[in-house]
This record gives structure tokens, C-alpha cells and sequence, in this order.
């Protein structure tokens, strides 16, 4: 038996991987990973995957976009070039505070979005061109696979499978 | 389960009407504004905020029946309870509207029809009822009285014109208001899918009528203080404004009433859930106080400028204040997940963002209807707390009169399992 084993099992059905799930971590089994076409509910505690902290990046990143919408538009506005929009005062940054609001909530909103997108996609590692990582295509479609090493916590590639088979999957496939 | 209305909360609030009883009395007795316009601008403050929060949880509960949304299934009879208010509610705005069509206050100036005619009869002038004229005639001058903005309005800012309105608005609220409490009623009783489903159409129709008439109502009401003064955006202001109040007095009940045990069913994710709404409405209302002080401001049309020329001149720090407040409390203590899943902090957002909301009514009515005069004193505050006491008073006798947690909804199983 290699060390680096990979079992690939496979459900058709996301609450019958579930309940699977919870069986076997019960028995001290680590689950590295599930793959499935959509975000199975409550899986997330059973395999042990941490809250996401791609909220907090969201955060800094909308700090970040208005903090540089208010610091070009003092510059361009006031600083470098103050120009006189229907009257409006230009000498002072506060006094124009109303008119700056909808540029500095689209530049925060714009940058949170992007900044997102963009942590997800390269955390995923699902960029364009990138080679898709997921063990079988039939994941993106009707089929739910969990991906266990069983090195991880010293179990036989047989036991293992034994335990599997009694949680109705429907596939064991080594790698 | 059923909800028991203590001896102890029916003194706490019995305590709080009889304050604002004490205070409309004494507040009567010595207000020296016209007309005791400050008097009556004071019940119409508390009249319309707590109406408004029962007329948004009704909207609210029409929402959940027209999306069939289960997710609040487990506290609709909170939303229920809160909505009972509007009889009530409506009653007291129909005392304030009637009010003033006998001149006992002078909120509404179109109100008065001598603002509306350009020529007045020499001779009747000293007398009770002058006769007033749009064209000149023979002993006819110039009424100095006239408004020509006014006059110009007055095709819809006219008294059998605004009754008509005013009387359907509120009739058809109050018929959905009952509407809804008898059929949830009736679902518990008999089960099955058949009322849920044509609650969907009953919700739809309501909805399309409120989304009219949430707008209307408030130009009738509210906006026709300031006369002279008019802004597009500003039914759908006031609705977002009673859209949160309702969500704040949801949440802080539905805790309350969590933590006395009443509701077993009704766990954190219900609460974060709401807890969402009452973000999410804050930025609601943010947006639109912002998008019409923004609109007005950079455009300095004269027409338009006199609503927040009068307020910025004259109560700069309130008006100013509570925009702040109502956006920066819920913004920074409630954007994380784990803040709108702890109690501490849903309560004290929602009670600083209660008295904000307050306010914002307050900002609303008060300088049309005083001026420059309008102040905060013990008699808008013991009023306030009276008509807290009497909303509590009505909503809590609703609650006690059916099961606290509803017992039959196709939903209900799914909302009892809520899991975000």
C-alpha cells in the first residue's frame, strides 16, 4: 500500500453524501474534500471547512476603493484643477461631499466586486486556461464525490472501502 | 403555544398611556403655537410612526405570502401581532386628518381654502366665512391671503379630493390587515395548502395596491405639510423609513419573546435572518434620503430647495444627525455575520436606530408644521412614550389572542428547521 492513495467515492444524491459524510467522520475518517455541482447544505461543518474569509478581503477591498475614490477626487477636483459645476463650492473638500458620494460608492463597490471575483478565482485556482482540478466531469453535472487520503489518519485502502460501501455510494475508485 | 399578557406588562404600558395622557393634556393646556399646531403636529409624529410600522409589517407579511418565503413562517404571528395596530393606527390619523378639516390645527395650509382663491368680497372680509373668488367682480380686491402655488395644486390638494384618498387607503389596509389575521387564523385551524395558496393572490393584489397608495398616502400626508415643496422620490422615502421601523420592533420583539421562551421553534438563523432585513432596509433608506437630499442640493431649484432650506437652517444637528446615525450604527456594528447573530448587538442597533427612525418622522413634520419653532421637550417625549405604550398595549392583546408560533402552514416544517 502507497502512502499517497487517493479514494474518489462517488453519490447521486447530495443528502445521501451527507449523511455519509457525518458516518464517517464519525469514525475518525478525514474528508479532504467534496466536490459537487452545488453548494451542499450543512456540509461544510461535517467535513471541517472553515468559515471563508473572502467577506473580510471584501471588506478591505471596499476600504481600499473608496478610500482611493476620495483621495483622486480631492486631487482632481480640488487640489489640481477645482472646476465650477452649477455654482457649487469648490474650495473646500467637505463643502462637496454631497456630489462626490455616488462616485466614491461606485469606485467601493466596483473594487469589492472585482477584488472578489478576482480572490476567488485565483484562491480557487479557476482562472482561464487553467486546467479544471475536479476528479471526475460528472461532478459539474448530477454526480457528488468526496475525496479522501486515507494516509491522513493511517487507515488500509480495505477498510476504508468497507466503511464506504456502507454509506451508499455508488462508486470507489482509487487513484 | 400561548402568549400570556402579564398583569406586569399591562401596568408597564397602562403606566406608559397614562404618561402620555398627562402629557397631551398638559402639553395641550399650555401650548401657545398657532392653532395648537404643535400640539396636533405631535400626535400626528406618534400617530403616523407607529401606524407606519404596522402598515409595514403588513406590506411585510403580504411579501412573505406573495414569494411564499418559509423562512419566517416560525415568527409570522409576530409580524401578525405587529400588524393588528393599523385599526387603531388609522383611527387616530383619521382624528388628526378631521382635525384639521374643522381648523382645530393648521398642519395641512391648503387646508384653509382662503390661500386658494385670488379675490376676496370687500365686505364679507371681517366675517366668519369671507367670500373668496377666482375671477374679479365688482367689490372684489386682491385676497392677500392668496398662494399661487398653492391655488395651482389645488385640483389634488383639496378637501373631498383627500378624504376620498385618505378613506381608501386606509380602509383597504385595515380590510388586508384583517383579511390576512382571519384566514392565519383559519389556516390553524383547518390545514392543508388550500388557504396558503390563495393568500399568494390576495398578497399580490395588496401589494400592487400598496405600492400606489404607500406613495400617495405619503404625499397626502406628509409631503402636503410642506406645500409649497415637492419631490418624486419622496413616497418611497417614507416607505422605506417604515419598512425599517417595522423591521427593528420585529427584531427586538422577536427576541423578546424568544428569550421568555415563547417562541422553542425560532433559532439563530431566524433572528440573523431578520437581523439582514433590518441591515439591508437601513441602507434602503440611506440610499433614498440620500439620492433625494443629493438630487435637490446639486440642482438648487428654488421650488425644491425650501423642504432642507428650512431644516438646515433651523435644525442642522437633528436633521444631519439622524442621518448618520441611522446609517453608520447599523453599517459598522452590524455587517459582519457573527454581529447580526449576536443578541447585544441587534439590541442596541435597533433601539439607537428606533429612536433615529423616530426622529426622521419627526424631521418630517416638525418644521412644516412650526417653522423655525419646533423643539424637543417633555411634551414630545411623554407623547412618544404614550403612543409606544398604547402600540404595545394593541400588539401584545394581539399576540395573547392566538398561538404565539402559527400551527399550521405547508412551511411551518421548513421554518422550524432554518439553517444559514
Amino acid at each position: 500500500m502507497k502512502d499517497n492513495k487517493t479514494i474518489y467515492a462517488m453519490y447521486d444524491d447530495d443528502m445521501t453524501l451527507l449523511a455519509g459524510a457525518k458516518e464517517l467522520v464519525a469514525k475518525g475518517i478525514y474528508i479532504r474534500d467534496v466536490f459537487s455541482p452545488f453548494p451542499i447544505h450543512g456540509i461544510d461543518p461535517v467535513i471541517g471547512i472553515k468559515q471563508t474569509r473572502l467577506a473580510i478581503c471584501a471588506f478591505i477591498y471596499g476600504l481600499v476603493g473608496l478610500s482611493l475614490a476620495l483621495a483622486g477626487m480631492y486631487y482632481f477636483m480640488i487640489v489640481d484643477w477645482p472646476m465650477n459645476i452649477g455654482g457649487k463650492p469648490n474650495d473646500f473638500f467637505y463643502q462637496n461631499i454631497p456630489a462626490f458620494v455616488p462616485i466614491s460608492f461606485e469606485f467601493t463597490v466596483l473594487l469589492a466586486a472585482h477584488g472578489m471575483a478576482l480572490t476567488y478565482f485565483i484562491r480557487n485556482w479557476t482562472l482561464p486556461g487553467v486546467t479544471a482540478r475536479n476528479p471526475y466531469p460528472e461532478t459539474t453535472n448530477d454526480r457528488f464525490v468526496m475525496e479522501i487520503h486515507p494516509s491522513d489518519f493511517g487507515m488500509s485502502v480495505e477498510d476504508l472501502t468497507e466503511e464506504l460501501q456502507k454509506t451508499g455510494t455508488i462508486l470507489i475508485e482509487e487513484r | 403555544m400561548d402568549f400570556i399578557f402579564t398583569k406586569r406588562a399591562k401596568l408597564i404600558f397602562s403606566v406608559l398611556m397614562l404618561i402620555g395622557f398627562i402629557a397631551m393634556v398638559l402639553g395641550y393646556a399650555t401650548d401657545t403655537s398657532d392653532h395648537h399646531n404643535r400640539f396636533w403636529a405631535n400626535i400626528f409624529v406618534n400617530g403616523f410612526f407607529y401606524f407606519a410600522i404596522s402598515l409595514g409589517a403588513l406590506f411585510f407579511l403580504a411579501l412573505q405570502y406573495a414569494t411564499e418565503a418559509s423562512y419566517m413562517i416560525a415568527l409570522k404571528r409576530v409580524i401578525e401581532g405587529i400588524s393588528q395596530y393599523i385599526f387603531v393606527g388609522s383611527a387616530i390619523l383619521i382624528v388628526f386628518f378631521a382635525a384639521g378639516t374643522f381648523h382645530l390645527h393648521h398642519v395641512y395650509h391648503w387646508m384653509d381654502i382662503s390661500v386658494m382663491y385670488e379675490f376676496v368680497m370687500e365686505a364679507t372680509m371681517g366675517t366668519p366665512h369671507p367670500e373668496y373668488m377666482h375671477e374679479v367682480t365688482d367689490g372684489a380686491i386682491k385676497n392677500v391671503k392668496y398662494d399661487h402655488i398653492i391655488a395651482g395644486k389645488s385640483a389634488y390638494l383639496n378637501q373631498p379630493f383627500f378624504w376620498i384618498r385618505t378613506l381608501i387607503y386606509i380602509g383597504v389596509w385595515c380590510y388586508f390587515a384583517n383579511l390576512f389575521r382571519k384566514r392565519s387564523l383559519l389556516e390553524d385551524a383547518q390545514g392543508g395548502t388550500k388557504i396558503h395558496f390563495k393568500n399568494m393572490t390576495y398578497a399580490a393584489i395588496f401589494l400592487v395596491f400598496f405600492a400606489f397608495t404607500s406613495s400617495t398616502a405619503s404625499w397626502d400626508w406628509i409631503m402636503s405639510i410642506d406645500t409649497h415643496w415637492f419631490s418624486t422620490l419622496f413616497g418611497w422615502y417614507v416607505f422605506s423609513g417604515m419598512w425599517v421601523s417595522f423591521m427593528i420592533v420585529f427584531v427586538l420583539m422577536s427576541i423578546w419573546l424568544k428569550n421568555k421562551g415563547y417562541l422553542p421553534n425560532v433559532n439563530k438563523s431566524h433572528i440573523h435572518d431578520a437581523g439582514k432585513w433590518m441591515f439591508a432596509i437601513s441602507f434602503l433608506w440611506t440610499y433614498l434620503w440620500f439620492s433625494q437630499f443629493m438630487l435637490i442640493w446639486y440642482s438648487n431649484i428654488p421650488e425644491e430647495v425650501t423642504y432642507y432650506i428650512t431644516r438646515i437652517e433651523h435644525y442642522k444637528w437633528l436633521f444631519f444627525g439622524i442621518f448618520f446615525t441611522n446609517f453608520l450604527f447599523p453599517m459598522i456594528m452590524l455587517i459582519s455575520r457573527d454581529a447580526k447573530r449576536q443578541i447585544g448587538y441587534l439590541i442596541v442597533v435597533g433601539f439607537i436606530i428606533f429612536v433615529g427612525h423616530w426622529l426622521d418622522v419627526y424631521m418630517m413634520i416638525m418644521p412644516g408644521s412650526l417653522g423655525s419653532h419646533a423643539h424637543l421637550g417633555w411634551m414630545e417625549l411623554g407623547m412618544a412614550l404614550g403612543f409606544l405604550g398604547l402600540f404595545l398595549f394593541v400588539v401584545f392583546r394581539a399576540f395573547s389572542k392566538a398561538p404565539i408560533s402559527v400551527v399550521n402552514h405547508p412551511f411551518l416544517d421548513e421554518s422550524n428547521h432554518l439553517h444559514i
